[in-house]
């Protein structure tokens, strides 16, 4: 029997509670102990970008990170990227730009692109693309997402 | 205000609950459910000494563990080969665990049902398998010199063979027809195995209450699901329910069907009276699901000295892995396809499908088109070469004109219908595309270059497909069809065509696909033919429902019916509409009630005095409620079309390959949403470059796939996919209520053969064979 740990994660600005063993993975402690869905597993290899969350503000690779790792530490998901007036920048701009087909690699892109454009408020077709170089998508061919980076740059620096 | 809304870039229904981590995918269901997990075969050939599964009966949280033995008969034979075809003399197909030899790495030998897929996994790993190995068959010539044999009962290694011939106008056979010709080419062209790779695999979850199955799949075709598994579990089948739910992607892996698991964790479900749930994981994707392509093509052709084909022999060597559960789709596909949107003297193909010790071939975006359209458009530039003459110059000698239409290839398509092209028109899509990518200005340069590629693809094959409308009370209008979605935006698309037809704000419509307890009778989703086939059967079933709301308004309104019209859900006398009826309450007054729930439904009560006295509140010939149903079931196929042009870069040194422009000319008939459409072509030309370059399934001669991950399939990421620049002509389908066409596979056919004659040019070598990587390209430049 594998020895089990109490750790305290703070989910989309919730404290959560969760008893997990020591092997458990991130993706799964979010998605199967607190129900979090929308934090999806492409590989599990830390490849395909799609179960990207963010730490303390940082996207890091949920299938990569032991939940018991990160025990009292901040976490967004895609289920926390939405403010209380709505679809946040990043979301509405992904929806008019037509950035999505099938959605399953989105959340990871919209935690990639939110802290993308905290780092760089404008970035430049070359930036954005480097900037989502780690995350696969097999529907879209990043003509869309590209775009959807620069109307979120529009859209947020409308807002500030 | 207007309800037109066909043809309009309508924001996707999907997206607000995509963007929110809302969607509900296979692996998000059932969070209590058992968890099973597979022990798949290490080897590639291997006959079953024996299965000990004892060390792994003391794993805490261990529910189940199944070997073939286990299985019930219906269970326990060989899947069903789901499409016949009198070619496939030789047709396999794998149990859903194996019995005695495996064929392939990956192939499934035992179920472990678990707690949870940690400990499921812990079991796996405990359970010992006794393999005999035995010497695989592991490439494609290997597997067409028979030596050794994948089934002990399939000489030669030989699943198909098929020869189709069109004679010329003239009666002349291809071989005389070459013969005969001022200049003839032979050579040979390769294509390398890839994959759909969804980024979701598969998955499968079952409950069971002891009278129903509901099964929910990441599946292309949940009611064929749903008659497999019920023939299987031999439930009856209104018993059985099958849900697609959101899908993470498909591109022709998710249509194969009943897979093992589709059948073992229902089945599983059934005998332990638990949920069950399996989510496959990337490892079980590369070796356990299915891929595409690979194919060796030996070509004879024979033109004038305009570059007109007089005639054209194909052999193909098609590699169908271990099993055939898809039939001969893939290489009848190519073989056909391979004409493209030209007149071809005369012409003979020839397929032989070989049976190899590696995962089973099916279809993959393009189904086969990839294959065939590169060699007809490597062809092409060939026959250009040899005459000194613009690539452009000899396709344009060979096209099919717009006033040719229909137009008759003479063979037999993939649905066993004629290959007869609807409509199109090729010599303006093909101004069109040199003008979007600047081809006669073009400056060429070395390590600069320009290709193009031409393509005619079948869509919207049959059988049929069905559409179910209904209007409620509260004027909602619920669409629902059939077949599945893995991202194609159907909710939008068909939700516009029903607003459109209707006359309601779309607002008010919902659709639901791949659901069979809201419509059970569906093919699936593959082959461009969702928009073309649903779309049309919506859109019947709309016009149904509206006569009988104009009907049933009518007497309400004391108007003739043909008088009346639907505006924003209202219906109307024509050019008056102050005498208005809302369609909720047509609804309410289409369904006689006994009893009332709001005060809409008491209009329609008994004592309400809407009914005439003296007739029966339902009309002979007439069924309560204001909904209806649509059949769409074409006589053939539509045939779309495209060509696209690329500008690459290659470096002298490393010989890295840059795509610099990329230009997409694109006929898909009508458009239901343009935006939708573009995004269709942006992946398939994003996964057509990841065929082109990136691309490959390396298999060593054991059988070993030595890139079974994302770190070594190399997919491309956004810094490998150029702009996508598109340019749409609408030549309307004459077959269909809509004049549309598919346009989901689009995108990914010409890729290959657009790169191959973009780095040609650039380089003066022969390029023969893809995927093409920097190393490729460094060799064929050491090789000239």
């Amino acid at each position: 029997m594998t020895a089990e740990h109490e750790i305290t994660l703070v989910v989309n600005g919730a404290a959560r509670r969760a008893r997990v063993p020591g092997r458990r993975l991130l993706s799964d402690c979010l998605r199967h102990d607190l129900g979090l869905t929308g934090t999806h597993v492409g590989c599990e290899h830390g490849v395909c970008g799609c179960c990207t969350v963010l730490l303390d503000g940082e996207p890091v690779r949920s299938c990569l990170t032991l939940a018991v790792t990160v025990d009292g530490r901040e976490i967004t998901t895609v289920e926390g990227l939405a403010g209380p007036g709505g679809l946040s920048p990043v979301q509405r701009a992904f929806a008019e730009c037509h950035a999505l087909q099938c959605g399953f690699c989105t959340p990871g892109f919209l935690c990639t692109v939110t802290a993308l454009l905290r780092e760089r408020p404008a970035p430049t077709d070359e930036e954005i693309r480097e900037g989502i170089s780690g995350n696969l998508c097999r529907c879209t061919g990043y003509q869309n997402i590209v775009k959807a980076v620069h109307r979120a740059a529009e859209l947020l620096a409308e807002e500030s | 205000m207007s309800t037109r809304l066909f043809g309009e870039a309508v924001p996707r229904r999907e997206d607000p609950r995509l963007l929110t981590g809302q969607g509900r995918y296979l692996d998000d269901l059932g969070p209590g459910a058992l968890a099973a997990a597979f022990v798949r075969s290490p080897h590639a050939h291997a006959r079953i000494r024996d299965i000990d599964v004892s060390a792994a009966l003391d794993v805490e949280g261990l529910v189940a563990v199944y070997t073939w033995e286990d299985l019930p008969e219906r269970v326990g034979r060989p899947l069903p080969l789901l499409i016949p075809h009198p070619a496939l003399t030789h047709g396999r197909t794998a149990r859903p665990l194996a019995r005695d030899v495996v064929r392939h790495v990956g192939e499934p030998v035992v179920m472990v049902v678990a707690a949870d897929r940690y400990l499921a996994e812990d079991a796996c790993a405990l359970i010992e398998v006794d393999y005999e190995v035995l010497e695989p068959v592991a490439g494609l010539e290997e597997a067409a010199r028979g030596a050794r044999l994948v089934h002990d009962d399939v000489p030669g290694n030989v699943g198909a063979h098929l020869v189709q011939e069109v004679p010329s106008a003239a009666g002349r056979s291809a071989g005389e027809a070459i013969d005969a010709a001022p200049h003839t080419l032979s050579f040979r062209l390769d294509i390398e195995r890839s994959a759909s790779m969804p980024l979701e695999g598969r998955g499968v979850y079952a409950r069971w209450d002891g009278a129903d199955l509901r099964v929910y799949s990441s599946t292309q075709t949940s009611t064929s699901v749903r008659m497999a598994v019920a023939a299987a579990l031999e439930l009856p089948l209104p018993r059985v329910e099958v849900i697609a739910p959101d899908v993470g992607g498909g591109f022709g892996v998710k249509i194969v069907h009943p897979w093992p698991e589709e059948l073992l964790v229902p089945w599983a479900a059934m005998l332990l009276g638990r949920e069950v749930k399996w989510a496959e994981d990337r490892r079980e994707h590369f070796v356990a699901a299915a891929h595409e392509r690979g194919q060796v093509h030996r070509v004879r052709v024979g033109f004038d000295d305009d570059g007109r084909v007089l005639g054209l022999d194909v052999s193909i060597l098609h590699d169908h892995g271990a099993y055939t559960p898809y039939g001969i789709i893939v290489p009848i596909v190519t073989s056909t396809q391979l004409l493209g949107p030209y007149k071809i003297g005369a012409y003979r193909v020839e397929f032989t499908a070989v049976y190899t010790n590696t995962v089973q071939v099916t279809p993959y975006r393009g189904a086969g088109r990839p294959q065939g359209v590169f060699c007809m458009e490597r062809t092409m530039d060939k026959i250009a070469r040899h005459l000194g003459k613009d690539r452009t110059e000899v396709r344009a000698a060979n096209l099919i004109q717009p006033d040719e239409f229909p137009y008759d290839q003479g063979m037999t398509f993939q649905d066993g219908r004629p290959l007869v092209y609807d409509s199109g028109d090729y010599p303006e899509m093909l101004r069109l595309v040199k003008e979007l990518i600047g081809w006669d200005s073009f400056e060429r340069a070395p390590g600069r270059g320009i290709g193009i590629g031409c393509y005619v693809e079948g869509t919207g094959v049959g059988p049929y497909e069905g559409g179910h409308v209904q209007i409620t009370s509260d004027g909602r209008v619920h669409v629902s069809t059939g077949l599945t979605s893995q991202g194609q935006g159907h909710e939008t698309v068909f939700a516009q065509i029903a607003a459109t037809e209707l006359g309601v704000p779309i607002e008010r419509v919902s659709v639901v696909t791949g659901d069979t307890r809201r419509f059970g009778y569906a093919v699936g989703t593959f082959a461009s033919r969702a928009a073309v086939m649903s779309g049309n059967a919506i859109a019947l079933a709309c016009a149904e429902v509206r006569r009988k709301a104009l009907r049933v308004a009518a007497a309400a309104l004391e108007a003739d019916p043909a008088d009346l019209t639907v505006t924003d859900g209202l219906v109307h006398v024509v050019g008056a509409p102050s005498a208005s009826i809302p369609l909720g309450t047509v609804a309410v007054l289409a369904n006689p009630l006994r009893y009332a729930f709001d005060e809409e439904t008491a209009r329609a009560t008994q004592f309400a005095g809407v009914a005439a006295p003296d007739r029966p509140p339902v009309a002979p010939g007439e069924e309560p409620g204001l909904e209806g149903r649509g059949y769409y079931s074409p006589i053939r196929s539509t045939f779309a079309a495209g060509m696209h042009a690329a500008v690459v870069e290659t470096d002298p040194e490393t010989a890295e390959i840059k795509i610099v422009r990329y230009a997409v000319v694109h006929d898909c008939g009508r458009l239901i949403n343009p935006m939708i459409v573009e995004g269709q072509i942006h992946g398939g030309v994003a996964q057509g470059i990841g065929g082109a370059l990136y691309e490959r399934m390396a298999y060593d001669a054991d059988g070993q796939l030595l890139n079974a991950s994302f770190m070594d399939f190399l997919m491309p990421y956004a810094t490998e996919i150029p702009a996508v620049e598109t340019g749409h002509l609408e030549t309307p389908s004459p077959l269909n209520p809509l004049g549309i066409k598919g346009a989901g596979e689009a995108g990914v056919i010409p890729v290959s053969a657009v790169i191959a004659s973009a780095v040609e040019d650039a380089e003066g070598v022969n390029i023969d064979r893809m995927p093409l990587s920097p190393s490729d390209l460094f060799h064929l430049r050491e090789g000239a």
